[in-house]
């Protein structure tokens, strides 16, 4: 075994460790960011995900995985967490725990669905509600590293109230010309919004999306149903498959 | 409910050393050829259950059984990881 030289040494042990929240942040109505200060911490890449496990007092174990919200860059490792209305784990997360509260977890995890800037672009990222998650840690990085990486991201959410890091999209987009931010709402588009407000179909990836003969770097993260559909409509408009990298979850169906 | 290969990275690391999300697998029911990530895993029940995006054949079953984790993979017919 070599030794631990962070998320990048593919030869490193993955264990579990504890960490400490030091920061809780409401981003939606049903989502909170937890800041997380973690000693053992080897470091990410953008786009990696964290496997959290809480234990009951009966030893009862409940385990899931959590992407990174945060940029390699920040000091705190950050994680934005979507409470689901059936939810073991996200619940407790979202509602219950707070500043102070120790987490067991394990990371980072995923070494394919990361982008680093050193990858060039240009940069599609297509984001389903919390799947904008990851894909945000891909922009933060984009941004904390200065990179001039052509970049869209198409954005889906149910209403204007429901998506994540609003404000800060809207400053990265403002400092930056080679940054395009195009979100969708599908049910609940905000009086007087002129942009799309449907779901994600072939016409909208046609505008939207990079010429398939600049051969971007596809990312596309969301429930299984948006990635899946998402995923084909891009392969079907001329993009190659070994481009399009998919990061699905949750439970089938339903989505934003 | 199924979720994908990512999913399954954490799991995978129990018994490899190695990140095996970008590891190449191929179907030995199918042949599809592709990453471990972009396989289909179905969490839960006695084991969680990976598998190809294609066929839909079993690729890998990993089951914890009295503090062991039993990693079953009869329908990966090849595994390629990056040389450390």
């Amino acid at each position: 075994m070599s030794s631990a030289t962070g998320a990048t040494d593919v030869h490193r042990r993955l264990d579990w460790q504890v960490g400490t929240v030091t920061a809780k942040r409401r981003e939606t109505p049903a989502a909170c960011t937890l800041a997380l200060d973690l000693p053992h911490w080897g470091g990410h890449l953008a786009g990696q995900h964290v496997d959290i496990r809480l234990t009951a007092e009966d030893g009862y174990q409940a385990q899931r995985s959590y992407s990174i919200a945060s940029a390699p860059e920040q000091g705190a490792l950050e994680l934005t967490i979507e409470r689901l209305a059936d939810g073991e784990v996200s619940p407790y997360l979202v509602d219950d725990v707070r500043e102070g509260d120790q987490l067991e977890l394990r990371g980072p995890i995923g070494g394919w669905f990361t982008w680093q800037a050193s990858d060039g672009g240009p940069l599609l990222l297509c984001a389903g509600g919390s799947g904008l998650v990851p894909l945000m840690a891909m922009l933060r990085h984009r941004a904390a590293a200065g990179a001039g990486t052509p970049t869209r991201l198409l954005v889906s959410a149910r209403g204007a109230e429901d998506l994540l890091y609003a404000g800060e999209l809207e400053e990265l987009m403002d400092r930056d010309d080679r940054l395009a931010i195009h979100p969708t709402f599908t049910r609940h588009p905000p009086p007087g919004w002129m942009g799309y407000a449907r779901r994600v179909d072939r016409a909208m990836l046609g505008e939207v999306a990079f010429d398939p003969a600049l051969r971007p770097r596809c990312y596309v993260c969301g429930p299984t149903a948006f990635a899946e559909a998402v995923a084909e409509l891009l392969v079907a408009l001329g993009h190659d498959p070994a481009l399009v990298k998919t990061e699905r979850f949750g439970a089938s169906g339903g989505g934003p | 409910m199924s979720l994908d290969g990512n999913t399954a990275g954490g799991l995978l690391a129990e018994v490899f050393a190695i990140d095996m999300t970008a590891a190449i697998g191929v179907c030995d029911h199918c042949g599809t050829r592709g990453p471990l990530a972009a396989a289909i895993l179905y969490p839960g029940g006695p084991g969680d259950v990976l598998r190809c995006p294609a066929c839909g054949g079993v690729l890998m079953r990993a089951a914890r059984l009295d503090g062991r984790l039993v990693l079953e993979a009869q329908g990966v017919r090849m595994l390629e990881v990056r040389a450390g």
